[in-house]
């Protein structure tokens, strides 16, 4: 039983590059499509709208099948199924990302806003120096738990060719067909590393828990 | 490649008929989630610790891992512990159990705001620790947590793609199916998320008015 760890950990370094990978494409696509919404103007509102909406509406799998079988016969070239994977996961992420943030800046007392315009601030520094440093210890929790979504969601990758703990397993089970030692392990590797970046995100939330202004 | 609606509407009756198994799954499972999800929460309750800890770690081991795996964990291990069931109901099965981790702690959040004093008050009149938790607790802890039970029943939906990795006909597989006869995955695979994406839209504008009907209530 043995032999299949080494294949399996190769599997769980993948994973943890589709996973990466799709968490700095969610940051990415969540703090674009917040700045969107938030930005007053009808234009850039409701392409976020549209864009969250499409991605929370429908299902990662059918996403990333989407993206891999029906959009190379559209585009002139054919993404490889790495790309493909981290971009629809984190374009995926994003979307609920996206949800989470703008959650966490409207939960900001308006009165912080006013009080930024009053001493006569940029938009910039407002949201930089005064919304988010409050927004953000309300954001580390949701934010973990939507990480560890993605480390799951990273499992449809196997799917597509590419070669993470998923698609290990699949090849490891049909070549020595010890299905429950396999799988059982897979399990496993998954759940270590969910505790290990459920580990992670409670420190960034002690390392965030005391801005300048915080409720208590 | 272009769009083609003649095939678009050759292949929607087969899909159609994969959307029927689809909201089956999601129906089954999520029954199966929510009577599930009511006992775990109820054990949790119980004074043992030993039970608490067993489960809240069961709990927490089917939240942080894949939904895909556990699918193919029991769609390969119970054949061969002499457990021979078709793929849907293997897939409703794994489906109802991950989503009572989901459901249990929903219920839980539910039951801690019932005050203790409705546990004191029921003991006072005599009530069996059973009959005060199915007459008076659930009741009151139902309504707060329909919204979130319907927030689950949409995740566990747009997760029911899933079954079709252990070969069960829904939505998904037709498409693939179509796809991969017809060499065009463009139509099917737009079609099954198009329908997806109403199906959510409407389920969560139900949830919407739900959620308002019992706010005003009460």
């Amino acid at each position: 039983m043995l032999h299949i760890v080494p294949t399996l950990l190769r599997g769980a370094l993948v994973t943890g590059e589709v996973t990466g990978g799709a968490i700095i494409v969610a940051s990415v696509s969540a703090s674009c499509a917040v700045a969107m919404r938030l930005s007053g103007l009808a234009a850039l509102d409701w392409p976020a709208r549209v864009y969250i909406e499409l991605f929370r509406g429908t299902s990662a799998l059918i996403q990333l099948f989407w993206v891999f079988y029906a959009l190379p016969l559209i585009l002139p070239f054919r993404p490889t199924p790495m790309a493909a994977a981290i971009a629809v996961l984190g374009l995926n992420g994003g979307a609920y990302g996206a949800e989470i943030l703008r959650g966490a800046i409207l939960a900001v007392p308006k009165g912080q806003q006013d009080a930024a315009i009053a001493l006569n601030f940029t938009p910039i520094v407002r949201m930089f120096r005064i919304i988010l440093p409050q927004a953000l210890p309300l954001i580390i929790p949701p934010l973990a738990n939507l990480f560890i979504d993605m480390l799951k969601n990273s499992a449809l990758a196997g799917l597509v060719q590419v070669s993470d703990i998923t698609f290990q397993s699949q090849i490891l089970q049909e070549s020595t067909l010890r299905n429950a030692e396999v799988y059982g392990l897979a399990l496993i590797i998954y759940f270590i590393m969910a505790l290990i970046l459920a580990g992670f995100m409670r420190f960034l939330e002690g390392c965030f828990k005391f801005p300048i202004g915080a409720r208590v | 490649m272009t769009w083609d609606w003649k095939l678009v509407w050759h292949i929607l009756p087969m899909i159609l008929r994969g959307m029927v198994i689809t909201i089956e799954a999601t129906v089954l499972g999520m029954l199966l989630a929510l009577v599930l999800g009511l006992i775990w929460a109820g054990l949790l309750l119980l004074p043992n610790r030993c039970i608490f800890w067993t489960m809240r770690a069961v709990i927490e081991f089917i939240r942080d891992t894949p939904l895909l795996i556990q699918l193919f964990f029991c769609y390969y291990v119970l054949p061969e512990i002499g457990i021979t069931i078709p793929a849907l109901v293997t897939g409703i099965a794994v489906l109802g159990i991950n989503y009572s981790a989901y459901t249990a702690e929903v219920y839980r959040a539910g039951l801690q705001n019932i005050p203790s004093g409705q546990w004191d008050a029921s003991k006072a009149l005599n009530f069996t620790p059973w009959q005060t938790f199915i007459r008076i607790i659930v009741p009151q802890a139902l309504p707060p947590i329909v919204p979130a039970m319907g927030n689950n029943l949409i995740a566990m939906f747009k997760d029911t793609p899933l079954l079709s990795t252990i070969t069960v006909m829904e939505m998904l597989n037709r498409a693939m199916i179509i796809g991969d006869k017809t060499f065009h995955y463009l139509e099917p695979l737009t079609i099954v998320g198009v329908l997806f994406l109403l199906m959510s839209l409407l389920a969560s504008g139900m949830i919407g008015i739900t959620q308002r009907t019992l706010l005003v209530r009460r």
